[in-house]
Formats: C-alpha cells, structure tokens, sequence
C-alpha cells in the first residue's frame, strides 16, 4: 500500500483535473454557453462575452459569482444578460464593493445595508450619483500616487459605475422596456421618418409627429452609441479592417443612412425580448441562428474567442494553485514521516501543477499571439512558472522533498499574486506601442522574469534553511550542505540571468529611445538585483560569509527583488510603471518585514539553532 | 615593496572593497530612485550619478552625505583593474571571470563617457515642414537676428546661463549692449486685461509686445514631461542711448522685430538649436490605435532627408524600435501630437557601441563561468554516485 502512495497520489491529482475539463452540466433552459461564446470588440481585442462578463464582475467586486435580493446564485453570464436585458433587476444586484467608510458615509449607507457587508447595489448608489460625480472631479486631478485613499476609493467606484453603464447601453436601450418592438417601428418608420426630418430641415411641410419621433430616436440612439465603449455589432464584410466592428448605437445611427436596421442588432433586440419574456426555447432558436451567421465569416477568430471561453471555465491556473497547495503539505510531512513515498507523490503533484500552468500559459501566448510576459499580471504567472521549473530540477537531482516544498510555496504564492493582479481588468491586454515587440518581449522581458525568479527561489531555500534550522531538529548535516550548494548554484544562474535581462533591456532601450542607460525605476530595480547578486557572490568568494550569512544574504535577495518587481511601480515615474494596486503596498511592506525578521533569525549565534545544538557548528 | 605601498595595494585589490562598494552602490542606486519623484530622470541623474558626492545643502553649505556615482564607479573601476593585474593569472579557469570583468571595465567606461558626451534634443515637424536643426529639452538661448540681407541671417545667441547673471554683454557683432534687466527661470505669461489696476507697476518692457503682457513669476519645476519657461526683460543699449526694453520668453516663439543703424533685427529667447549639417522634412506622419480604444498600435513618420551638397536626397522610414542613424547622430521616434506632428529624439553618443561590446563580453564571460561550474557541479556528483550506490 505504502508502495503505491505517490501513484494513487497522482492518480487524484489527474482525476482533479479531469473533473475540471468536463463542461459544467446546464442547469439553465437557456442555452447561456453559447450566449457567452459570443464575440464582441472591447479594448481593442476581440474577446467572448464570457470574459467581458467575469472580467467585469472582478473588477466591480472582486469575485465572479452574484447573488440576487431573493438568495439565488447567478453565473457571471446570467449576470450580464440581466445587465444587458433586464437593467432594472440588474440595478437592485449587491455588485460594487465599497469598503472605505467615508465613501459609504457618502451615500448615506452602512456596512450592514451590503451584502456581505461590503457590497452594494446600483439602486442604492443611484440616489447620490452627482455627489459621487463632484467627488470624482475633484480627486481626478490630483496625480494618481498622491491621492488620499477616499480619493483612489472614489475613482475606483467611479470607474466602476462607469463601466457598468457601459454595459447598461451596449445591446439595447435600458429606456425601454422593449426594445425589439421599438426597433420594429423604427425600420418601418424610417423611409416616411427621414423624408420628414429632411423637410422639416428644409422649411418645407411635413409630418410633425413622425420628424419628432425620429429625433427622439436619433438622440436615444446617439446615447447609446456615446455611453458605449464594447463594439457588438461585426462588420457586413470579412476583409473589413478590425475598426469596422461598431456599437449597437453606431449601428442604429447608420440606419438613418442605410434606411435598414443591421441584422446582427435586430437579433441581439430578439435575444433581449426571449430573455425578458422568459422564453427560453425562442432565446435558444434564435442564438443557434444568429450563431450560424457569424461562424462563416468568423470561423477561424471564432476558434480563439471559444478557446478563451473553455479556458475561462477550467481555470488552468486555480487548479495549478489547490495541486501546489497539496504537493507543499505532502513534501513537509515527508521530513518528519515515510520521505520517500510522501516525497516521490509531492514531487509528482508539483510536476502536475506545472504541467497544467505550461498549459495555461502557453494558451494565453496563442491567444493573445505574444511571448509569455507582457504585463505585470503574466510577469507574475511566469515568474512562478520559472521558479517551479527550477525547483524541479533541484528535487530531480537531491530528492529531499526540499524542492518540492519550495515549489509549493512559491508556486502557491505568484498565483495568489496573479489572482489579485487579475481584479484590474482583463489580463489579455493589446500592448502600448512603444512595447510592441515580440522579439524584446520575448527575450529581454522573459530573461529578466527568470532572473526574477531565480532569485526568489534562492531566497526561498535560504528561508527554509533558516526555519528549519534554527527552529526545528530536523536539518541534518547533508541536508544543510545540499541546501548550502542549492542556494549558491541558484545565485549564480539567478546573476546570470538577471544581467543578461538587463543588458537587453538596455539595447531595446538604446534602440528604441536612443539612451542605453537612462536611470528610470525599473531600470534601476533590475540593476540592484544584478548587483546584489554579485555582492552574495563576491562575499561568499572572499570568505566574507560562510552558510548562514549567505541564506542570510540570500533572504534579503526577496526583498530587493520585490521591490524591483513591485515597489518602482508604485513610484509611478518613468517607462515601465505600467501597472499597480494600492493594496499592494500595504502587503510589500509586509512581506519586507517579515523577511527583515527571517534575517534576525538567522544572525543568531549558531549555538542557539536547534538542528546544531548537540554537535559543533558545521559553519 | 614598502608595507605602506602593500597595505595600500592590498586595499586596493581586496574583495571586501569590492563588496563594500557593490553595497554602496545599492544604495546610491535606490536613494536616486525614490528622488525622482521629487526632482525628476534629469536632476537625479546629476546629483547621484555625474558627481563625486551627493551633497545635501545645510543652510547655504552643500555638505557631503553620500560618495557619488563617479567616486563609486571610479575606486570600482581602480578595484576591478588592480584585481586584474594582481589578483588573476589568466587561465582557462578563469578566462569567465576575465572576459566579464573586462567587460564590466568596458561597461563603466561608456557610461562615464556617455555622461561626458551625450547630447540630446527634440525635433519636431509639422507634415510639408524642413528643419535643419534641433532643440534642445532643457536649455534656452536668446536669439538677435540681423535679417537685412535676404539670402543670409546673421545669428547672435546667447546662452541662458549668461542672462541669468544680469550683466550686460557686449557681442562684437552687435552695435548694441544686451543688458538683462529681470530674469525668471520659469514664468507664465498672460495678456495684461483692460486698463491696469491702479497701484499696480506698469511693465518693464517698452518695445515689442510686452507691455501688454503680464508676467507671473513660477517656481522651477522638476516634473519629467514639463520644462520651465524662462522669461526675461531685455534692454539694448546703443552708443547713443537705449533703443528699448523687450520681454522676451521661449512661450512665445514667434521673433519680435525692430530696425536699428539701418538694418533689421529680431529677437526671441527661444530652445536651445543645434544646428545640422543636413535638413529633414516630414513628408508623411502616421499613426494608429487599437480599435476602439486609444492605446497607441504605432507610430512612423516618413522624411525626406537632404545635404546642401546635393549627396544625400532620399526618403527614410523612422518608427519605434527603428531609428535612423545618420551623421554621428541618431533620430528616434520619441512621440507626436495632433494627426500630424512627429516629434523626434535626436542622441549624439560617440560611445553608443561600447555598451554593447562591454555587454557581449560580460554575457560571454558569465556563460562560461556558469558552465565551468555546472561542469564541475555535475563531474562531481557523476563520481560521488558510484560511492553511494
């Protein structure tokens, strides 16, 4: 039985996975996989509505499902269909987390009127939207890194709400309560219409109560197209630019032109009124139809943007973090009871997890057609993504479950970072053009990154040295010199790595901006990481430090590190600040010091280390 | 050799200076780095890295706080170099070590020298527009322009610098005195509204615009993508007495004219031009956004570059990452404004090479310092396992 532990181990590991890949079971009449596997253009991207819909929701409140008034559980497209059909039920959904008390006390709220109490309505916002307004223009103006945190509360909610009208305004009008039938009497209305408006304009006689209609209408549709930014409606032509695609709004004021209304606006108004009227099969006829008109003009976009649907639903990455999860505990049991077994099966499942993150990382490179790292969001995937790899090895050659512990850890930790990085928004982001670069990104980016990550990783062996020596018995003599060597191996690729990165930095500098060097923030992070590098290296060469002083060295690697990876972002100055959380800096702060106090734990005299007590220092 | 020759080469060539100095660095590096948030890429650069110290100001005394840039990278470089000669026999052990510590050598030479000669400016042109000069981001000069002859401009400029002092300059070319009579680093000017309050002083200025004009004196700003705009009162004092006083101010561009001993004049304080031996017209400037949005996809501008010798008249493409290098100079795509506005990077950096071949050598030396020891590495757990097994 004992024999067969790591096997059965990965043999849970796979069936995990597998349950993952099965497509959810509907549990709606509605056909609501294929609604969210509709295409639509936002941000320059041609994205599903699915992604439109968590992306959305993760921004707003930092989760993905939704609760309604009544207690009823929401998947993120029936959600959006709501947002999108059926705004006035939408509005009374508790989606706007609000936690600073001044912003409540704005709108007159309590934590307790929320859901969870932190999460808010339309409706409830909807009474102080001005003050909320005069609130915003107050606080835009004010540099983004100055701002108070009601004032960063403030634009954040503002955005928020921002974007949630956007997507009030994308398929249909929320002024009406039907919208097909409006669209209906405005086709026919608009050859007798347009004669009307353009007599009128001209002074000459005319049906003054078609000529108002009409520009009623036009002013509604004028809005909509203004209120907008997700472009619904697919260009009449497959070799159209990819700018033809326009909003719901566009469209309907080019009707004015074409005297038509565009079949694609007329179709999502016919899902809007099946939704509305709870007529599921017509929602479902009509979607298979409508489905059928784009597949020959989009057929091969169509593959990516369902690709983007599955990989949303499996989420490759969540899955990777619950197998490290358990590949840590299984590796740190294994030092006190059976370590083969228990090591052999953690290492199995670290292997797993890092099958699956390759998985997801490289269909997100297909996706997007771009190397691995292209925002701070990937930077973070890939760093753990690299620092596994290297633990891989490091257990492949010493099999002493430290590998797999290390792996655990660090792989657990970037995707939680990842997970926090992604409530910006869509994390498949187009890239500015002055970093439109496949070839830099690809090499100096993805260098720098593993740079990155090998020096975490030393940090993290020299942290379990530390902890495991100085607090536990249970780091032997050829445990303690097999992590001695890793950590030093481990610096020296970490320098390697890290310099090459930043010299190639410096020639995409040279060739882009014509200064090889020119002292911007991340810049000068990624050379204090060579530096320091060098510095452990130097001193451990001199016999400046023996084993402790170089983990000692190694730990405070994780603290320049993450300051170059994190903390230059926060300055906000220069080329590369190109992403931030205000939260982060609160937990920066937090990591430095408990990183400072794992050092104080290390300059304490050897006699004092539990592992080294009863028999002389080994150094 | 003496045992205060040896303790001073021993210094010198010890590891624990170079560890030391590594330290000091670091420190150097990320003390500039949280400054620029306060004084900006520019200012930063000058009190942390071209300095010998970093000074802090006590009242009016500077006063030394931190070693600079140059005494870091300078004992670095004494450090690195008497190491070489005296520390390392050249082997094939150690041929990783050399070629990077080569290179570094190399690496903290450019730097130096890009610090010394690097020269940067702005081009920037309108579509149809020629320019055969550039300006530059920082500095500003005061222009007086002798435009009598049709064919030729004869150029006075005065640098900035000497109109801060507030002496008068006497040029040989000019038949006037130039007597800076006020001076603001940085201003903002506004058309003076109606009739000026009672009580308030009229203008200095009693030529040109200026009179009309009100001058509000701003502090100098720091930040990365705003200059200061200087303004000035400048008096022109001929041998029979003074012709008059003009504002004058880089925010308005446009010269001022007046006409003395016969002869027409112009006066502006404008950017700083440097001026080429070749003209660049901007014959098409394009760009795109991803659609929908309005992130930037790319930017190129199309020029057409021509010599007065007639040698040169060809068409060049300059987008991001593709620069044009022409002249000893090399003209980047920095921004643009409007639909048809380039504005262009213009580097002059003799050294621009040797970053990369110090860069080559140093990767190159790594390289092989890491696979001499992951060979060892493996050699030896190779003869360790048979042992064990």
């Amino acid at each position: 039985m004992k024999k067969y532990f790591p096997v059965i181990v990965l043999a849970l590991g796979l069936l995990f996975l597998g349950a993952k890949l099965l497509p959810a079971r509907a549990s709606s009449p509605y056909d609501l996989a294929g609604f969210s596997r509709l295409p639509v253009l936002l941000n320059g991207r041609l994205k599903p509505l699915d992604t439109v819909a968590r992306s959305s929701l993760l921004v707003f409140q930092g989760r993905q499902p939704v609760t309604t008034p009544s207690g009823l559980e929401l998947t993120p497209t029936e959600w959006l269909l709501d947002v999108f059909f059926h705004s006035e039920l939408a509005d009374s959904y508790q989606t706007f987390e609000i936690v600073h008390p001044d912003v409540l006390a704005l709108f007159d709220l309590k934590a307790e009127d929320g859901d969870g109490k932190k999460r808010f309505s339309f409706t409830q916002l909807d009474k102080k939207l001005a003050e909320l307004d005069r609130q915003f223009q107050l606080a835009q103006p004010v540099e983004a890194q100055t701002r108070t945190t009601f004032q960063r509360a403030i634009v954040q909610l503002y955005g928020s709400l921002t974007a949630y009208q956007r997507l009030k305004h994308t398929l249909a009008s929320p002024e009406t309560d039907d919208f097909l039938g409006e669209l209906r009497r405005f086709e026919k209305l608009l050859p007798t219409g347009v004669a009307a408006v353009r007599a009128k304009q001209s002074g000459q006689p005319h049906d003054t109560e078609t000529a108002k209609a009409m520009l009623e209408l036009g002013q509604r549709y004028l809005f909509m197209a203004e209120s907008t930014n997700i472009l619904a409606v697919p260009p009449d032509s497959t070799d159209a630019k990819p700018d033809a695609w326009q909003s719901v709004g566009q469209s309907l004021l080019g009707s004015f032109q074409t005297g038509a209304v565009n079949s694609s606006v007329l179709a999502y108004a016919g899902l809007g009124y099946a939704w509305r009227q709870h007529q599921p099969e017509q929602f479902n006829q009509l979607l298979a139809l409508y489905r059928t008109t784009l597949v020959k003009p989009f057929g091969p976009k169509l593959t990516k943007v369902e690709a983007e649907v599955r990989f949303n639903a499996i989420a490759p990455f969540y899955a990777s973090m619950t197998l490290y999860i358990a590949a840590f505990l299984l590796a740190v049991i294994s030092w006190i009871k059976w370590p083969d077994e228990l090591g052999r099966a953690a290492f199995y499942l670290v292997g797993l997890a890092w099958l699956v993150a390759t998985a997801g990382i490289i269909t997100r490179m297909w996706l997007e057609g771009r190397p691995p790292v292209t925002n701070l969001y990937s930077s973070a995937l890939f760093i753990g993504w690299g620092s596994v790899a290297l633990c891989l090895v490091l257990e492949a050659i010493y099999r002493n479950a430290i590998g797999s512990v290390a792996a655990g850890l660090v792989g657990f930790a970037t995707l939680i970072i990842a997970h926090y990085l992604s409530l910006e928004g869509d994390t498949l982001e187009m890239m500015r053009a002055v970093l439109d670069s496949n070839f830099w990104l690809a090499t100096h980016v993805v260098i720098v990154a593993t740079g990155y990550a090998a020096t975490f990783l030393a940090g993290l062996l020299a942290i379990i040295y530390i902890v495991r020596g100085s607090l536990t018995r249970s780091l032997d003599k050829a445990t303690a010199d097999a992590l001695g060597r890793m950590v030093y191996g481990i610096v020296c690729f970490a320098t390697l790595f890290s310099f090459v990165g930043t010299v190639l930095g410096g020639i995409w500098a040279d060739q882009s901006w014509g200064r090889f060097w020119g002292w911007d923030p991340k810049e000068n992070g990624a050379l204090i990481i060579v530096i320091w590098n060098a510095l452990i290296l130097h001193a451990r060469w001199g016999g400046l430090v023996k084993t402790r002083g170089l983990m000692a060295l190694a730990v405070f690697g994780n603290v320049v590190t993450s300051w170059s990876w994190f903390g230059t972002n926060m300055l906000g100055v220069g080329l590369h600040s190109y992403g931030f959380t205000d939260a982060a800096f609160m937990w920066l702060t937090i990591f430095v010091a408990s990183q400072l106090a794992l050092i104080a734990l290390a300059l304490r005299p050897l006699e004092n280390w539990r592992s080294f007590k009863p028999t002389a220092a080994p150094n | 050799m003496s045992d205060l020759v040896r303790q001073f080469r021993d210094f010198f060539v010890s590891l624990k200076l170079t560890v030391v100095l590594l330290a000091l660095s670091i420190l150097l590096i990320f003390a500039a780095t949280l400054d620029q948030v306060h004084l900006g890429i520019w200012a930063v650069q000058q009190k942390y890295f071209h300095s010998f110290f970093v000074l802090w100001r006590v009242g009016d005394i500077p006063v030394p706080v931190f070693p600079g840039g140059y005494l870091i990278g300078g004992l670095l470089l004494i450090n690195l170099v008497s190491a070489q000669v005296y520390r390392f026999k050249l082997s094939a052990k150690k041929s990783g070590i050399w070629l990077t510590h080569v290179g570094l050598i190399l690496l903290l030479i450019g730097e130096l020298l890009s610090g010394l000669w690097q020269e940067e400016f702005s081009l920037r042109l309108n579509e149809g527009e020629t320019k055969n000069f550039s300006e530059s981001y920082r500095l500003n000069e005061l222009a007086i322009t002798d435009t009598t002859d049709p064919k030729f401009d004869h150029v006075v400029a005065i640098p900035e610098n000497l109109i801060a002092r507030s002496e008068a300059i006497q040029h040989p070319k000019l038949p006037f005195r130039v007597v800076p009579k006020t001076y603001y680093p940085n201003a903002a000017l506004a058309m003076r509204k109606g009739e000026p309050a009672a009580g308030t002083p009229p203008s200095l200025a009693t030529a040109g615009f200026g009179a009309r004009v009100e001058v509000t004196p701003l502090p100098i700003t720091y930040q990365q993508d705003t200059r200061n705009l200087p303004a000035a009162y400048i008096e022109l004092v001929a041998p029979e007495g003074t012709l008059g006083t003009w504002l004058v101010s880089p925010e308005v561009p446009m010269p001022q004219r007046f006409d003395y001993g016969g002869r027409t004049w112009k006066i502006a304080f404008r950017f700083e031009r440097s001026y080429k031996p070749f003209s660049l017209t901007l014959l098409k400037f394009s760009h795109d956004r991803y659609a929908g949005t309005d992130i930037p996809k790319n930017f190129s501008s199309r020029l057409r570059l021509t010599t007065p010798d007639g040698r040169d008249d060809r068409e060049v493409l300059i987008y991001m990452n593709n620069p044009l290098r022409y002249a000893g100079l090399t003209f980047y795509q920095q921004s643009f404004e409007g639909e048809t506005t380039t504005i262009l990077q213009v580097v002059r950096n003799p050294s621009w090479q040797l970053p990369y071949l110090a860069c080559a050598l140093m990767t190159f030396g790594l390289l092989i310092q890491f696979c001499i020891h992951l060979a060892a590495f493996i050699g030896k757990r190779r003869a360790a396992r048979p042992a064990t097994a």
